[in-house]
């Protein structure tokens, strides 16, 4: 055996239902491999005779005082052996449902799993719960052991009527077992090898499939992500100390950093002690890097390659587990923690939650997320977030939940628009000017955020019916705010434009960007326009999003036939006689919102209503975190 | 990258993480081989300057081998050290009605004064909120269920029945007053590991961990360090890095067989650690 390096080691967490069996099976691979300390059996089976109880291989684990006396595993252990082969850790993870966070913890590490069910009782609540957890902590290897065989006479038919219940439910989440494998932990019937009860059994015992499994290695060809942790200024070098949790660098590149997108090139990379200093660094290296301009960069920023970075914006669809008591509300703040970075951000909508037993919808539609729960959410930050989707880049495509002082939760993120690097700048000359008032300064002197409210419909829909009558009341309540009207715009700073495709699509562009503008400025600006293309609207969301701003797209949803009906500008009656060209609903199409924020049928409910539901929303999204409600 | 390279790169990161993370930490330095490793790790963590004090409780009773290696390794690092003797307990003043020390009392109760106390004493005089600390998993089957980031509360204790969550690299950083949160870089880290990485790395160790031969003609040597009354060599040749791990690799006693506050009864050490013991 070589004594200098040192061998990678597979770490497998062992989960399932309570009492299925998980102390017991780690028990026998410890004494079964040899890889027990000298009489540490001994010493439980007399520690066991003296409190008068069997011995039982659980017992070899269970070294702390309170797990004796419940019998139940309650937080995560990890334990180290050793085969010919390789070396392994051990992960016990608790199968109480109450220490969901404790097996959490456990198998986020893990390289493979192994998920117990025992023969006799057959799939139970967690059992499922696991196997959900699993996949979104995205652990691929599973060996699925099904236990106690001795009790069900080493039926072929148990086993296999388990196999095939399982193996359904496991295909919902994607997960296609390496083996499922009857054992008998108790009797250390096929753990090490095979055993003449379990004839009918061709597949490997336990320990030949964990010896097949493999080492989960950071994928290759992956674009650089390097998450910075701190800057070092202590001598005459500013160093960027952080992790590459994705591709790689070396001397010499440029780098962009995200959020922000300010780049510089790799001047050294610093190794303390280090003979030769490295000129290339890989993924899961901790590093420290000078960079050749002295670009403001900070902690919470991920450095890329410029044409291949991460996503940005503070808007993230994401599937979350919650493991904490408290339920987690919609529209409150947390701490969203995503590598380094750290902002404040609220769920802004719960789409599903999901009964991780089942994983049906629950009915409703939900306003809190609930211990234990897996949910489907859209997440708003305060300000911009880099981020990858997970099932791209894991490292980057996760993060956690913070309330008070404890992680409550965790989510992977599931979209992630991957936008040119580049910022749309026709000239290189021009450079953007940040004031010295910050955001947040402005909301403070307001005393609310800045908006853009975009009401989209048919014309006659009732948007700036809506725009104006909104207005009113957030006015009457010492909102600052401004409507932008289409056609106003149309008498100025649009009066080039006709109504072409192309030229509706400069309008929105235009209108789009004063808004932002306005909104920047500390307004809720009320934008009405038919604004009948997707990707106009789309765009608009985009550029405000990207840059902080809040975005919500209204539809005004009223049919065809009621808005000619009320035809107030005369216009639908002009568009059938021919004297309008391109009228949107008659001779241009008009493409329906597919995730507008809100969206209010003028057809079928009263203005009061509508009105309400506007204000009510538009308070709730401009209110500053730290003001309370009303 | 190599297993080492990946423990390695893991302890840095949570180095830079404690070190962003709290405002007043400090790092206890027992001269022990895995303290040399948190050592050696910080220096590269932070490009040769370690920008936090290493702590020596001193129990008075340390081996003087180990404090002429204390006093080498403060040059030869460039540490801001502290050392901290718990005096009230030696002299048998203040709380102390006799003077606390191994020929009058049991090694848990003078495990528990002179280190734990000792270091409850310097945490309350230095207000540290985070203390880096070099225990691994493998240790012990408490230290097992340890977390990187594991919490404290005022009274030193450890809930460990209700441990926050803890994955994907986040961690619990934030702490009410009186509390503090214990830093545990090395937790995954095997004896085995650390031993080759102080081959690979040349890591300086204190020479009582090498055999020499003992009195009776045979050869010892230490395989954990604690305070002389109470530690005691392992029959063992091994005089380099290199047999000891030859040594460690076919061997099946447990690391701490020759420290006896962990043996004084059962559940010993389950109960040093409820009340503070690293």
């Amino acid at each position: 055996m070589t004594t200098n390096g040192s061998s990678p080691k597979l770490r497998i967490v062992i989960v399932g239902h309570v009492d299925h069996g998980k102390s017991t099976l780690i028990g026998r691979l410890f004494h079964d491999t040899n890889s027990l300390p000298e009489g540490k059996v001994e010493q439980i089976r007399k520690a066991s005779e003296a409190e008068g109880m069997e011995f039982e291989y659980a017992f070899l684990l269970d070294a702390l005082l309170e797990e004796q006396a419940q019998n139940i595993t309650i937080d995560t252990t990890q334990l180290p052996f050793r085969t010919e082969r390789r070396e392994y850790v051990i992960i016990d993870a608790p199968g109480h449902k109450e220490f969901l966070k404790n097996m959490v913890t456990g198998a986020a590490t893990a390289d493979a799993a192994i998920l117990l069910i025992d023969a006799h009782e057959g799939i139970q609540e967690q059992s499922k719960r696991h196997a959900y957890l699993l996949s979104l902590l995205g652990i691929r290897q599973i060996v699925v052991a099904v236990n106690k065989m001795d009790l069900v006479d080493f039926s072929r038919t148990v086993f296999e009527d388990v196999r095939e219940a399982y193996t359904r439910f496991l295909g919902r989440l994607d997960i296609t077992p390496q083996h499922f494998i009857p054992i008998s932990a108790k009797h250390g019937l096929n753990i090490t090898k095979p055993c003449p009860e379990l004839g009918w059994y061709e597949g490997p015992a336990i320990l030949e499939a964990l010896e097949g499994l493999e080492i989960a290695a950071p994928p290759e060809g992956l674009p650089l992500r390097f998450v910075i942790q701190d800057v070092y200024r202590f001598d005459e070098r500013r160093i960027l100390a952080g992790r590459i949790e994705a591709g790689h660098l070396k001397v010499g590149d440029e780098i962009m950093f995200w959020p922000d997108g300010k780049k510089s090139r790799v001047k050294s990379i610093e190794e303390w002690n280090a003979p030769v200093p490295p000129t290339r660094a890989s993924v899961g290296e901790s590093v420290a890097l000078t960079l050749e301009e002295q670009i403001f960069v900070e902690r919470g920023q991920i450095g890329g390659h410029p044409e291949d970075g991460p996503a940005e914006g503070r808007e993230i669809h994401a599937s979350l587990f919650w493991l904490q008591n408290e339920p987690l509300p919609i529209n409150v703040p947390f701490t969203l923690k995503l590598g380094t970075q750290s902002v404040e951000a609220r769920l802004v909508e719960i789409t599903r939650v999901l009964d991780s037993s089942t994983l049906e919808p629950l009915p409703g539609s939900p306003t809190l997320v609930h211990k234990n729960e897996v949910a489907d959410v859209r997440i708003r930050a305060r300000k911009p977030v880099a981020f990858d989707r997970h099932d791209r880049i894991s490292e980057t495509g996760r993060f956690v939940i913070v309330t008070g002082k404890r992680i409550g939760g965790g989510g992977i993120v599931r979209e992630a628009n991957y936008q040119s690097s580049l910022p749309v700048v026709a000239s290189d000359n021009i450079t953007w000017t940040d004031s010295p008032v910050t955001r947040e300064e402005r909301a403070e002197h307001f005393g609310h955020r800045g908006a853009v409210i975009w009401f989209t419909g048919l014309s006659g829909s009732g948007k700036s019916t809506l725009a104006t009558g909104l207005e009113q009341l957030l006015h009457r309540k010492g909102l600052a705010t401004f409507i932008l009207d289409g056609d106003n715009l149309r008498h100025g700073l649009c009066a080039n434009l006709g109504f072409s495709d192309e030229d509706r699509s400069e309008n929105i562009r235009r209108a789009g960007e004063a808004a932002k503008l306005m909104a920047e400025a500390g307004l809720v600006v009320l934008c009405s326009l038919i604004s009948p293309f997707r990707a106009d609207r789309r765009r608009v969301r985009e550029t405000c999003q990207r840059d902080g701003v809040l975005f919500a797209e209204v539809y005004v949803n009223a049919p065809i036939s009621v808005c000619e009906a009320r035809d107030p500008r005369g216009l639908y009656k002009k568009a059938r006689a021919g004297e309008i060209k391109q009228f949107t609903g008659l001779s241009s199409p008009y493409e329906t919102p597919e995730a507008p924020e809100l969206e209010l049928r003028t057809g079928e409910v009263t203005l009061e209503f509508c009105l309400g539901t506007l204000l009510e929303y538009t308070l709730d999204l401009t209110r500053l975190p730290s003001r309370p409600r009303g | 990258m190599d297993h080492l390279d990946e423990l390695e790169a893991q302890s840095i990161y949570i180095l830079r993480e404690a070190y962003h993370s709290f405002s007043n930490l400090c790092m206890p330095w027992s001269m022990g081989k895995d303290s040399n490793v948190l050592i050696w790790l910080s220096k590269k963590a932070f490009c040769g300057k370690i920008p936090y004090p290493v702590l020596h409780i001193d129990t008075t009773y340390e081996f003087p081998e180990m404090l002429d290696f204390r006093d080498w390794a403060r040059k030869f690092y460039e540490l801001d050290l502290i050392v901290k003797i718990n005096e009230d307990a030696r002299a048998g003043r203040g709380a102390y009605a006799t003077p606390i020390g191994y020929e009058t009392h049991d090694p848990v109760t003078v495990t528990h004064e002179l280190k734990t106390v000792a270091l409850q004493q310097i945490l309350a005089e230095r207000k540290f909120d985070a203390l880096i600390t070099g225990i691994r998993r493998d240790e012990d089957p408490t230290r097992a269920k340890e977390r990187y980031f594991s919490p404290r509360n005022a009274d030193f204790e450890w809930d460990y029945k209700d441990q926050p969550p803890e994955f994907w690299n986040q961690f619990t950083t934030a702490v009410d007053p009186g509390e503090h949160i214990r830093v545990q870089p090395l937790l995954d880290w095997t004896e085995v590991d650390i031993w080759r990485y102080i081959e690979r790395e040349n890591i300086p160790i204190p020479r009582m961990y090498f055999a020499r031969r003992g009195e009776d003609g045979k050869f010892y040597r230490f395989r954990s360090l604690g305070c002389w009354p109470i530690t005691k060599p392992v029959e063992s040749t091994a005089s380099t890095v290199s047999e000891i791990i030859t040594e460690l690799l076919v061997t099946k006693t447990s690391e701490r067989a020759g420290r006896a506050q962990d043996h004084h009864e059962r559940n010993a050490m389950q109960k040093l650690r409820a009340k503070g013991f690293l």
